[in-house]
């Protein structure tokens, strides 16, 4: 390989320019388009299968049959779904369904609203305790009581058990550096395949239902444990540990009084990532039945209900907010409560948990025994008043605004996303594949290269070319309207504090909400099309490419900028020659972020109107013949991430190489 | 509070058998680290070569019962490494660390854990204290992994609390003193656990010069006080001058020389250390044993007298204003005499 790139790169030397190259290809690909249009373009029609397909299904219909023979099942995968039926039943039983042979849960709203303040005002503080009390009362507020409680109970069984694999392993994998090295790649596996994909897999180990949505919530939600709680071990002073050392602490308890008190703020963050990212997952394993909030929104979007769903998804917000608040309070509290040198007697501290814990204990015994403290009353459900306010205000929107909408929409599907969309689904597949293996080449490496010749060859295996295609153009197009965005946006942010203190409120926001809610709004804008899906993938994605840009800006040395400025270059010079440039690594990282990003949305917008591989994933959990085929789709789009992943990173590391090599390397290769 | 300088200090009370001895001690980081073992490779062809960095080669020393060791070279000699090897913080390569006849390295893991936590302890550059803990925990610290009962080991911080001056800050948290407090932290929680050896790895560099001249008069006092013996690592010639008994000089991680103040700066070993000293006054460090002369003839012997160990600079006055040569002398003998003439050459900075 070494030897491969040694030649490439004398190669490049003797070529002209690569930006020319690049062009060349492209103009090449668009002659090519113009004479061979609509040959061996491999199309497949919505309900058609491939006969690879087809054995997909089969191979799933066997799995499906042997689930009460096989010993893989009978002895392991069974008893572990049976185990997650069961907790997250139990769950339910307490906060949410009938049990018991009663007809509501043990604890009613009262209960479970006192118990939650309590929490917050235990761990946190009184203001995110009042948050919390209001949170909560909204789900009764909106009509969503019992659907809330639901999605409560998977996401905290889930967090519950992603917590107790995650902490031990995160622990594990601060102190080895081997065990560190093994599991970061699964990890980086884990966090960049789009959530959706493995949804469809995992209801054959585990069937539809709560085992399958836990499971796929956790292994949404178990990196950020792992990887967190690693690093807070790992960012523990050596100094300090071996001051610990020198005194003769033996590894037990360095662990346990200094590692772990070091880090213990730092594990909280990853309890709060791991929270954020359960209920995320915990709303989208509605694809696969899982009870909850989620259920209603997917519902609703698939009878473009556009009130009901905003109703629902303005529950899953309040819900995201008062468990990230909580849990950053919670995190707050053991620094303060470290700075403040423990002021409090413990004798106090004992009193006050006593006497909160038993507030709570009596009101959960009121919603334990009367029925007006156990189901939320029906006088206060104001749903109906906000599903008929969203409803009225969504079609104000799209009457008003339609000549807006519809010129941002038909002048970016005419301008941009139908050329690219011709581009590559009307020119032969070998063409195309030629084309992105030379671009590949050129821009990143000769690895890349090699992946991406891999990768087209599965999609055509796959039998989804044309799809892939399709996909592939919204993702591309999706992905430079992020970059646009995030350039623009994130240079903003970057030269001015007021423009980040104004904005990053907004961007956390987008980042914790989970994925279904902005597709109410878009779709009550855009209505169920191609372009709906792109714009809720831009929503989704730009402010993490909108961060690392302005971070980028931000980390321009002062000195540098300064120095322009006295030599007296204008703001736009500045931009354009001092801070873009010196920011380019992390404007090509927000690049291929954003990519991923966007395109593990690509199955959110086949709830939406986006046809193709999306499409065929959905469909794929709904009928029964299209499974082997939604299968085959999620490797499609697994393949496409991928591919593009290490072009990105290959042209990354060949940017970076540029803009520092020549320079090091005169400095140190001698 | 007065600072006593390098003459007027007590010398320690040595008996003379050495409480620490090092022989041939060698610390090589790099693959195969043991086949460079006994190279006389130089740095830079033992680099190219194996691949390995010799961080300390060769060294042997001994240190005295109550003396101040201190180890002192510039950064990359290798001093911090030698210390860590005392305890086996850096597991050294080869050699003997003999600690009252016991050879540390012989140590398995458990004996290591009592050598630590009763007879050597350490105070660092960047104090390693524990942030989630208050001062009086910090320093229980080490006697609280060592088993030692609540009430008994909070008796013994508070006093070793009270000895590095602290006192009233006892609940105070790291981040909430200042850089001097938190190094007197390190140093309360060195002197808990009542050991030996109290090992110094730059325990100032980190300060500013004020804090840093106030930290020293304190190890001295302590010095004084406790009378531990003491292994000080620095950078800082002054410092070295200014605490050390005795003084090692490393140089790319051998031993250079081995001497008091005034021998080193009197006798420099080679150039390297000639340089090193040659911007300190030496009329503040040499004495007049090494400036005496023996009394030409027909000289007048009936000149005030001074001991041969009084530091130059607190003769000046003696010398310069007596009209006839002051006689050194030991008790009744006469070891020489010392003029104007030599003093002036002394702080004229000529060399000899």
């Amino acid at each position: 390989m070494a030897a491969v790139n040694v030649v490439a790169a004398r190669v490049a030397a003797r070529l002209p320019a690569r930006r020319y190259l690049v062009l060349a290809v492209v103009v090449t690909w668009v002659v090519g388009w113009a004479v061979l249009r609509g040959r061996d373009t491999l199309q497949l029609g919505e309900a058609e299968l491939s006969p690879l397909h087809a054995s997909l299904g089969e191979g799933m219909d066997a799995v499906d049959a042997g689930r009460n023979s096989n010993p893989f099942f009978l002895y392991f995968i069974n008893y572990v779904r049976l185990f997650l039926d069961e907790a997250v039943t139990f769950v339910q039983a307490l906060i949410s369904q009938p049990s018991f042979g009663r007809p509501v849960p043990l604890l009613g709203w009262l209960g479970v609203v006192g118990l939650a303040t309590a929490a917050a005002f235990l761990y946190g503080n009184r203001r995110v305790a009042l948050l919390t009390a209001a949170g909560f009362l909204s789900f009764g507020v909106l009509g969503l009581w019992q659907e809330s409680m639901d999605t409560l109970a998977l996401t905290l069984t889930a967090v519950v058990l992603s917590l107790a694999v995650g902490i031990p392993l995160g622990v594990w994998a601060g102190l080895s550096d081997r065990f560190h090295r093994l599991v970061t790649p699964v990890l980086d596996f884990m966090q960049t395949m789009p959530t959706f994909v493995y949804l469809a897999p995992l209801t054959l180990f585990f069937l539809i239902g709560p085992a399958s949505a836990t499971v796929a919530t956790m292994i949404y939600a178990i990196p950020p444990a792992i990887r967190i709680t690693a690093h807070g071990i790992r960012q523990v002073s050596p100094e300090t540990l071996e001051a610990s050392t020198s005194l003769g602490v033996t590894r037990a308890q360095a662990l346990r009084h200094v590692r772990l008190p070091m880090a213990k703020q730092t594990i909280i963050v990853g309890v709060n990532q791991t929270i954020m990212a359960a209920l995320s997952m915990a709303t989208i394993a509605a694809l696969i039945d899982a009870p909850g909030l989620g259920k209603t929104v997917l519902k609703a979007l698939q009878t473009l209900d556009v009130g009901t769903a905003f109703n629902a998804g303005l529950a899953i917000v309040i819900m995201a907010v008062v468990l990230d608040r909580a849990t950053s309070a919670a995190s707050r509290r053991v620094e303060d409560e470290r700075r403040a040198g423990r002021r409090r007697t413990a004798r106090g501290r004992r009193l006050e948990v006593a006497g909160v814990l038993g507030v709570a204990a009596v009101l959960g015994y009121l919603s334990y025994t009367y029925v007006w403290a156990a189901e939320f009353p029906a006088q206060a459900n104001l749903g109906f008043a906000v599903r008929g306010a969203a409803d009225a205000a969504s079609l104000w929107v799209q009457d008003s605004l339609v000549t807006y909408t519809d010129a941002v929409k038909n002048g970016l599907t005419n301008g941009l996303l139908n050329p690219f969309e011709a581009l590559l689904t009307g020119s032969p597949w070998w063409l195309v594949a030629a084309a992105a293996v030379a671009v590949a080449l050129l821009v990143g490496s000769v690895r890349a290269a090699l992946v991406t010749t891999a990768g087209l060859l599965v999609l055509v295996l796959l039998g989804l070319w044309q799809d892939s295609m399709v996909t592939l153009a919204s993702t591309l197009v999706a992905t430079i309207l992020v970059m646009v965005l995030g350039v623009i946006v994130g240079v903003w942010m970057g030269r001015s504090d007021r423009a980040d203190t104004l904005l990053r409120p907004v961007l956390d926001a987008g980042q914790t909400m989970p994925a279904f809610v902005y597709l109410v709004p878009i779709l009550g804008l855009f209505g169920p099309t191609r372009f709906t899906a792109i714009i809720a993938a831009v929503v989704f994605a730009a402010p993490i490419a909108i961060k690392l840009v302005a971070e980028g800006i931000r980390r321009v040395s002062a000195t540098t900028v300064e120095a322009a400025t006295s030599a007296g270059a204008s703001t736009w010079q500045l931009i354009s020659k001092v801070q873009l440039p010196m920011a380019r690594s992390a404007v090509t990282l927000a690049a291929s972020q954003g990519l991923i990003y966007v395109l593990s949305m690509v199955v959110v917008g086949g709830l939406v109107g986006a046809g193709a591989l999306g499409y065929d994933v959905v469909a794929g959990f709904s009928q029964h013949q299209l499974r082997g085929k939604g299968l085959a789709a999620g490797l499609a789009i697994v393949v496409l991430g991928i591919v593009l992943d290490r072009v990105m990173r290959a042209a990354t590391e060949r940017a970076d190489a540029a803009a520092h090599g020549a320079l090091h390397g005169g400095l140190h290769d001698r | 509070m007065t600072v006593p300088s390098v003459a007027e200090r007590s010398a320690p009370d040595t008996d003379t058998t050495p409480v620490l001895a090092v022989r041939d001690l060698w610390k090589v980081f790099g693959p195969k680290a043991e086949s460079v073992v006994g190279s006389t490779l130089s740095r830079q062809e033992l680099k190219e070569r194996t691949g390995c960095v010799a961080a300390v080669r060769d060294v042997s020393f001994e240190v005295r019962r109550g003396e101040v060791f201190v180890v002192m070279g510039l950064s990359g000699s290798g001093k911090s490494t030698l210390v860590r090897c005392l305890t086996r913080l850096i597991e050294p390569t080869a050699g003997e660390v003999l600690l009252d006849g016991e050879d540390v390295r012989k140590a398995d893991d458990r004996r290591l854990r009592e050598l630590r936590r009763h007879r050597m302890a350490m105070v660092f550059q960047h104090f390693g204290l524990l942030p989630h803990r208050c001062v009086l925990d910090n320093v229980a610290f080490g006697l609280e992994i060592r088993g030692v009962a609540k009430q008994e080991r909070y008796a013994r911080a508070r006093e070793v609390v009270g000895l590095v001056g602290l006192t009233g800050f006892e609940n105070s948290y790291p981040d909430q003193l200042s850089g001097g407090m938190q190094q007197r932290v390190g140093l309360a929680r060195a002197l808990a656990a009542d050991p030996e050896v109290l090992l110094f790895d730059e325990p100032f560099s980190a300060l500013d010069p004020l804090i840093r001249r106030e930290m020293q008069n304190e190890v001295i006092r302590l010095h004084h006080e406790v009378g531990k013996t003491m292994i000080f690592i620095t950078h800082d010639l002054g410092e070295a001058l200014k605490l050390g008994d005795r003084i090692l000089i490393m140089r790319d991680g051998e031993l250079v020389q081995v001497g008091t103040p005034d021998q080193v700066v009197g006798a420099p070993a080679d150039d390297y250390v000639r340089d090193f000293v040659s911007d300190i006054p030496r009329s503040h460090v040499l004495t007049l044993r090494w400036i005496m002369r023996p009394p030409h003839d027909g000289e007048p012997l009936d000149g005030p007298e001074l001991g041969p160990d009084v530091v130059i600079r607190d003769a000046v006055h003696a010398v310069l204003s007596a009209d006839r040569p002051v006689r050194v002398t030991d008790g009744d003998s006469l070891l020489g005499v010392v003029t104007s003439a030599e003093i002036l050459e002394v702080i004229a900075g000529g060399q000899h």
